[in-house]
């Protein structure tokens, strides 16, 4: 059905992420109501949207954990649907909860990852030694994930989500409960690996995270009620940041029923 | 006062808010008067017991009949020759044999008739008391008719000197299984669940077949471990016998710790977390496997209604192979059944947590 996407330029290959119609519901409840978009090779896409409002059900869906209802959708330019394999092994993943488990150490959680990721000995060898030094994490590689604080938690899950180089990076949530500092670092990884040619599709609740975006999308009760750059999208709400559209949008829809 | 007073409300109100365990610790002594009345009985009932009465005695026949006629015992057959019995006692089929010799009118004429009594020692008390049983109706029936006084022998088999470490390790087997890998596995696969490890590995290229069997395979080689010690403690303390092939009650093992590891992951796939997945598999497998097995307290005692469910336990089935084994040294021309119906919940359990997993999400 879809042959793999030449290494050509990014403008011939297919979008990292391409969605139309796509629906999911549970018995009479409608989580994701037909949205359609792309998201472009090497673009930080910033998915925003209330608690509820369909998020996690999306990205279940992008990333070939869940079936569609209805619609389709592609991610590095397979079929999510028909092919969740050949999407899973082309994606990375990292979730608001803790991806690296806690009783090993750094090393042996990169290795176990290297490892389901299907890359070979001397590959998990090269890039451990390389991402522990982009890090400046090398002191760090045999204590356990449990006794580090949370913000190196999180920069080594993404960097481990990244290990087997995906061409497109899941992040829900990445930050949550970490200082602005450290929010910022970590906003510094997404950017060098969008710069490397990695698409980062990012949930998250903090505005400023959202500003930093290429483009964003703003879901409401299951639908895409915006989207474009955050530039557009001040420009269209007339506001003056992105909390203020944010709020425009999904207050409506927070606002208990 | 007030002050204790609403922190006496709040935890009040926790407990009534968690629906599901509220529902567990009510309905807990209910469950567990019913199962333990039912299965905890020194008194015993329906004994399933052989009659060998030579052809043509009609005083024999006579003594069957008395047999048949009590309450306590059940007669499962009638047989003629003694050596019809041995292997009745072997299959687990019987309980325990009333052996009455060729020519017993004639020597019950003479005044020395007698006769033998066989019981599956196994469970010495169990056994003890059916062949008193066996007696009484014996000594009551030549009191009735008359007759000379008869001599009784009785004989345990397979465990002639009463050993009750002979009963409890194949069920302690059992058991130490059950809770390492059935336990185990449910209260490690929900903590994945529980730090959203699961979801990662869902994520990934590895398939749910993969998840389950790697997250097994660990625990099957320390449950196998356990066994092990297990038994090498009950043969090296207690001088329990492995009298038939090692081979097959370590396949038995096999089988069966692949069944209860199958169970975990079930369990493991339809609860929240660790808490409520220790409670499912204390609940849900070990308490059917200390009482419904036939581990301590006899299946052929338990009322009619509850015996059927003995027989979906997948402990049961290894109770019988690993006793059948270690104790009565019969192989699989006697329990291939047994293996059989082990292999085969084994199998289907396997498919059903694998498919368990995949659907996971919602």
């Amino acid at each position: 059905m879809s042959p793999e996407p030449a290494p050509a330029s990014a403008a011939d290959r297919p979008p990292a992420v391409w969605a139309r119609g796509l629906t999911r519901t549970f018995d009479a409840f409608t989580a994701v109501d037909a949205i359609s978009f792309e998201v472009a090779r090497g673009e930080v896409f910033g998915f925003l949207g209330a608690n509820g409002a369909g998020k996690t059900t999306a990205i279940q869906m992008l990333t070939g954990l869940l079936a569609p209802t209805a619609g389709e959708a592609r991610t590095a330019g397979f079929d999510v649907a028909a092919e969740p394999e050949a999407v899973k092994r082309r994606i990375g993943y990292m979730s608001q909860r803790f991806a690296l488990y806690d009783d090993l150490t750094v090393r042996e959680n990169i290795r176990f990852f290297g490892g389901i990721y299907g890359l070979s000995d001397r590959a998990i060898a090269e890039r451990t030694a390389a991402l522990l030094d982009r890090l400046g994490a090398a002191h760090l590689a045999r204590e356990r994930v449990g006794r580090l604080p949370l913000g190196w938690k999180q920069k080594l899950a993404f960097a481990v989500a990244l290990l087997h180089e995906p061409e497109v990076v899941f992040l829900d949530e990445p930050t949550g409960g970490v200082d602005p500092v450290t929010r910022r670092r970590f906003w510094e990884g997404i950017y060098a690996a969008a710069d490397a040619g990695t698409t980062v599709f990012v949930t998250t609740h903090y505005m400023d995270e959202a500003e930093s975006c290429d483009r964003v999308s703003v879901m409401v009760d299951g639908r895409i009620a915006a989207l474009g750059t955050p530039a557009e999208l001040h420009a269209r709400f007339a506001a003056a940041t992105m909390d203020e559209v944010f709020v425009h949008l999904a207050r409506p829809a927070a606002a208990p029923r | 006062m007030s002050a204790f007073r609403s922190f006496v409300v709040k935890e009040t109100r926790h407990i009534l808010r968690d629906r599901q365990t509220l529902a567990v610790l009510l309905a807990l002594p209910f469950v567990m008067v019913l199962l333990f009345g039912s299965v905890l009985r020194t008194d015993v009932d329906g004994v399933r017991t052989v009659v060998v009465a030579p052809p043509g005695d009609a005083l024999a026949d006579d003594l069957a009949r008395a047999v048949g006629a009590t309450t306590a015992l059940r007669l499962v057959a009638v047989r003629a020759s003694e050596a019809e019995v041995e292997p009745l006692l072997r299959a687990g089929r019987a309980d325990v044999a009333l052996v009455i010799p060729t020519g017993f009118a004639r020597r019950l004429a003479a005044g020395r008739a007698e006769v033998l009594i066989l019981s599956d020692g196994i469970n010495p008390s169990y056994a003890q008391t059916a062949a008193s049983y066996v007696r009484a109706v014996v000594l009551g029936w030549a009191a009735r008719g008359g007759a000379s006084p008869v001599s009784l022998t009785v004989r345990m088999r397979f465990n002639p000197t009463l050993e009750s470490a002979h009963l409890f390790v194949p069920g302690l087997l059992a058991f130490v299984l059950t809770l390492v890998s059935a336990l185990m596995t449910a209260i490690a696969l929900a903590r994945e669940k529980e730090r959203g490890t699961l979801e990662v590995l869902l994520v990934s290229p590895l398939r749910p077949v993969q998840i389950v069997v790697g997250k097994v395979a660990p625990y099957l080689a320390l449950a196998f471990v356990n066994a092990l010690t297990a038994l090498g403690v009950a043969v090296a303390v207690f001088g329990v016998p492995v009298r038939g092939s090692l081979a097959l009650l370590l396949l038995a093992t096999l089988v069966f710790v692949l069944a209860s590891l199958a169970l975990g992951v079930l369990i493991a796939t339809r609860v929240p977390d660790q808490r409520t997945a220790m409670m499912g598999v204390l609940l849900g497998l070990l308490l059917p496997t200390l009482a419904l097995t036939g581990f301590i307290f006899p299946v052929a005692s338990m009322p009619d209604w509850l015996q059927p469910v003995t027989r979906v336990v997948p402990a049961t089935w290894y109770l019988l192979v690993a006793r059948g084994v270690m104790l009565k040294g019969v192989g699989l021309a006697v329990l291939w059944q047994e293996m059989l119906v082990l292999t085969g919940m084994a199998a289907v359990l396997l498919l059903a947590a694998s498919r368990a997993l995949a659907d996971r999400l919602r």
